[in-house]
């Protein structure tokens, strides 16, 4: 069983060891920063299409303002054939016409280019710590040990989502279940790194470099589209793993993230295993 | 806790929890935005222009091409921005007699200085390209523009050893006081694809477009496509020309380097 040996050293009885807890704070503020200064860099145009060039009159997600018979201002959001009054948050808010609203972006004023200052440092910082976590987890046996799923992990996945959508969430100290392990493993290979590679599909020098990554991906504006919605995708995540922490003794799962270290539960005999 | 009178109603852990979070909000976005105008701050994350430079040379070489689209590609309408309608006297009076009277200029560090006129242009051996135009705001329009390419006019004018920058001068001006100017290093001078273009989709290029030249550097973003050209200065620095960051845009906090 993974992680569960008779070994008592400090090393075996960490719940996350040194590098994973590294990476996830600095992984943390990356996100935050990219995820702000992209959406300063989304309101510069706030509309989203498929395909090569943008085809202005029909976007598939817009957001813009509209002027009400009334005199007063809408912000409204397009999406497909649908449309939204969503004003105060998206296409008007603050009495400003723009996509997402002062809070959600970085500079809180319309600032393309500081916006993109910030994006593009943090985006290097968030590759190089995301390549250099990845080959340890790798050539560490992290994955193999902690994140690959096995035989028992793939029967049991039907099981664990009927529990999660119950709410029924088990204090699995010892060992990630099969769900946790796909999401946390599709976040690390698929989304993180998605990001990354739909992000340089939008640089026209990349383009030249690399011009099967825009038919790998379908066009720049489908690329621009695909780094937007795994965007929200990676938002969702932290969205669902802010949860979970909560729901399952919040202030003990900080300290393991922080140092490493998870004080056992009274009932519970399990070693701190997921290493 | 400390205690209060009870008339004043006491603060409820709830309350203060929420006063807390807001505040903090309200701190952070403070925060950020303060950051964002400290000079060091600005340097220290700026300095990811000369990495994304240097990464993407490696990765795309001097030569590698930018993608070219079939005909059938062409955007139906090639949405013009900056300047579209310039009012500088200069350009009002040129454009009226339908720029017989337009020339271009090439100096600087260069053998032989040289005035084209647009027929001259015209008549020169030129390259069609149907490429993809990326605006920095993140929108992209297809146009097949013709011209000459750049690399040809700068060897007649026979560019000296210590040049570094092309500097592209132009008509027009964006706050009504400083005439837009850009410019490009020689590997992107010398690209096969960066052309003075004077058509666009077959005609000649529109006044929204830039008439009658404009630049078309095809592997940078859409603000390095200087309009509206009257002249081509080769220097060593561009520091002593207007905010001395290379462009009118980059004066104003764009980065000089525009591959991504």
């Amino acid at each position: 069983m993974p992680g569960r040996s008779s070994d008592k050293s400090i090393t075996r009885r960490l719940r996350h060891r040194l590098p994973v807890r590294v990476w996830h704070w600095v992984n943390l503020w990356c996100l935050i920063v990219l995820l702000l200064s992209g959406l300063q860099i989304f309101n510069a145009h706030p509309a989203l299409y498929w395909g090569s060039a943008s085809s202005f009159d029909a976007p598939w997600l817009e957001m813009y303002a509209m002027r009400a018979a009334d005199g007063s201002i809408n912000g409204m959001t397009a999406l497909g054939p649908w449309q939204f009054t969503t004003t105060g948050v998206l296409g008007y808010s603050g009495e400003s016409v723009g996509g997402f609203p002062a809070w959600a972006t970085l500079p809180s004023y319309q600032f393309l280019s500081m916006g993109r200052l910030w994006h593009f440092f943090f985006a290097w910082l968030f590759a190089i710590s995301g390549a250099l976590f990845a080959l340890y987890a790798l050539l560490s046996g992290h994955f193999r040990r902690n994140f690959w799923l096995d035989g028992r992990d793939w029967r049991a996945l039907g099981q664990d989502v009927i529990h999660h959508l119950k709410l029924r969430f088990h204090d699995h100290a010892d060992k990630y279940n099969g769900l946790q392990k796909l999401s946390y493993l599709s976040v690390v290979f698929l989304a993180l790194p998605l990001m990354i590679v739909t992000g340089l599909c939008m640089s026209p020098t990349i383009n030249a470099a690399a011009p099967w990554l825009l038919d790998l991906f379908g066009g720049r504006q489908s690329a621009r589209s695909l780094h937007f919605i795994t965007a929200f995708s990676l938002v969702l995540f932290a969205v669902v793993h802010m949860v979970m922490v909560l729901l399952s003794n919040p202030l003990r799962q900080l300290r393991g993230m922080i140092t490493g270290h998870m004080p056992r539960e009274s009932s519970s005999s399990d070693p701190e295993s997921p290493s | 806790m400390s205690r209060r009178p009870p008339s004043e109603p006491s603060l409820t852990r709830r309350a203060l929890l929420q006063r807390t979070l807001l505040g903090a909000a309200a701190l952070g976005l403070v925060g950020c935005d303060r950051l964002s105008e400290n000079d060091a701050i600005i340097q220290l994350i700026g300095s990811a222009e000369t990495l994304n430079l240097k990464a993407q040379r490696l990765l795309a070489g001097r030569e590698s091409l930018a993608v070219e689209y079939p005909a059938s590609m062409i955007s139906p309408v090639f949405r013009p921005n900056g300047t579209v309608d310039p009012q500088t006297a200069l350009y009002r009076q040129l454009a009226a007699y339908d720029f017989t009277d337009w020339r271009l200029t090439v100096d600087g560090l260069v053998q032989t200085p040289l005035e084209l006129s647009l027929e001259t242009l015209r008549g020169m051996p030129s390259r069609t390209q149907i490429t993809r135009h990326d605006c920095v705001e993140g929108w992209s329009a297809i146009g097949q523009w013709s011209g000459p390419v750049l690399g040809d006019i700068l060897e007649q004018a026979g560019v000296h050893a210590s040049a570094r920058y092309v500097v592209f001068h132009c008509m027009d001006q964006l706050d009504g006081e400083h005439d837009y100017y850009e410019s490009i290093d020689m590997v992107e001078a010398f690209h096969p694809q960066t052309l003075l273009a004077h058509s666009l989709n077959g005609e000649p290029l529109p006044v929204g477009n830039g008439a009658p030249l404009r630049l078309r550097v095809e592997r940078q973003l859409g603000y390095k496509m200087a309009k509206y050209l009257k002249g081509i200065t080769l220097v060593e620095h561009f520091d002593d020309i207007q905010g001395g960051r290379g462009g009118y845009w980059e004066d104003r906090g764009y980065t000089w380097y525009a591959g991504i």
